[in-house]
């Protein structure tokens, strides 16, 4: 694992080896994301939240204008998301994340190496998945998508009730499964920030450089 | 001399039904062929719904516009919208409010030419209790033994209180409603 040039001249800095152990890792969180990953991060973390609150409340309303507006507006979110979530996958392949640092990655188990890795894979597979899944749904279900009630958006299948009822508990398990990961990936951050105090969330904030 | 009688009378009597079953049999709608469609916009969206049972009762003479009757009977019960969420609220009483009133009518009183197998049908249409005149563009086509009519008829939802209450807010639901028919029928005359 090499280290960057950067930080080993930081490590090796007078001002670095004088500050308490427990703050060197702080220092040491050197290269963030870039402002566009972190506000696409933010954003879409706030927004794949509340429609997933959105969303379990919405489907257990009785059929009413509510309702239907709720649908209406979750489906629209969803579609921006999905766009979003392109946009952000174009731009983490043009400008590639920085590494872990390389002592935050030698203290890692290998488990958790892999988890790190496994999980962010995931959930850029879900963060396509579950909107997709809930367009087709749509779809099957006879409602076709008018993004803000304006531009009507291609099916994505055929209406059918039986595929309609295929699609709907796919469009929720990945939902809770995407979910599940976001918790993961929260405690894992606060662990980082708290437990481990390694810097590493600071590499999603802006600010102090 | 009362057999003869009894079976001359019914000899007569199944004469009369031999020469009424043509006229009974003449004009027929052929449901298989036939299809009363609706679309709907529920924010923007176009949802689309059809009927499936209706009956139409025509006496349709392409040279005797002014005795000819057509008739056309709904069954609002069997509306689908494809979906079963949907398709258990249309029969409640907010939407056509099917135990109390379980058909939609459209009863003509006059046909106008328009040229080319295009008519104007002017008609009282009921449904849900309530009758608004209405005129109704047909286009006639035939081909071989049926005569195909076609035609789109716009209408106010509101003003046949189709969704009510909550539902009469019409950004949720389009007050517009488009009524497509296609109406195939077997023994009409040559237009």
């Amino acid at each position: 694992m090499r280290i960057p040039a950067q930080l080993r001249t930081r490590a090796l800095s007078p001002a670095f080896t004088e500050m308490p152990l427990s703050h060197q890792g702080q220092a040491l969180a050197p290269q963030r994301y870039t402002r566009t990953a972190m506000l696409l991060h933010w954003l879409l973390g706030i927004a794949l939240v509340t429609l997933f609150g959105v969303g379990l409340y919405m489907a257990d309303l009785p059929f009413s204008p509510q309702r239907l507006k709720l649908y209406n507006w979750h489906k629209w979110a969803g579609v921006s998301i999905l766009a979003l979530s392109l946009l952000r996958l174009v731009w983490r392949r043009a400008h590639r994340p920085p590494q872990l640092p390389a002592q935050v990655e030698q203290a890692m188990p290998r488990w958790q190496q892999l988890a790190h890795h496994g999980a962010h894979h995931l959930l850029y597979l879900l963060f396509f998945a579950v909107p997709l899944l809930g367009w087709a749904y749509s779809s099957a279900a006879g409602f076709p998508i008018v993004f803000f009630g304006l531009w009507p958006l291609p099916d994505l299948v055929a209406a059918s009730p039986e595929l309609a009822d295929t699609l709907k508990p796919l469009h929720k398990l990945s939902a809770f499964a995407m979910a599940a990961l976001v918790l993961v990936h929260v405690a894992a951050a606060l662990k980082h920030h708290f437990i481990d105090r390694d810097g590493l969330l600071l590499r999603m904030l802006p600010g102090r450089s | 001399m009362q057999i003869a009688s009894v079976l001359s009378a019914l000899a007569l009597g199944s004469a009369a039904l031999l020469a009424a079953q043509p006229a009974l049999a003449q004009q027929k709608l052929v449901p298989a062929q036939s299809e009363v469609q609706f679309t709907a916009r529920q924010m923007g969206v176009p949802l689309e719904g059809h009927f499936k049972k209706f009956d139409a009762q025509v006496h349709f003479d392409p040279a005797k516009l002014a005795t000819s009757k057509i008739a056309l009977t709904v069954d609002t019960g069997s509306a689908t919208m494809g979906s079963r969420e949907t398709d258990a609220e249309l029969p409640k009483s907010t939407w056509f409010n099917v135990p109390q009133f379980p058909q939609a009518t459209f009863q003509s009183s006059t046909i106008k030419t328009l040229g080319a197998g295009k008519f104007d049908v002017a008609g009282k249409l009921s449904i849900k209790g309530v009758a608004r005149d209405v005129v109704v563009p047909v286009t006639l086509v035939q081909n071989g033994a049926t005569t195909t009519a076609t035609g789109v008829l716009p209408l106010k939802r509101l003003a046949f209180k189709i969704g009510e209450n909550e539902w009469a807010d019409t950004s949720m639901v389009a007050d517009d409603v488009q009524v497509k028919f296609k109406l195939a029928l077997t023994g009409v005359g040559k237009l």
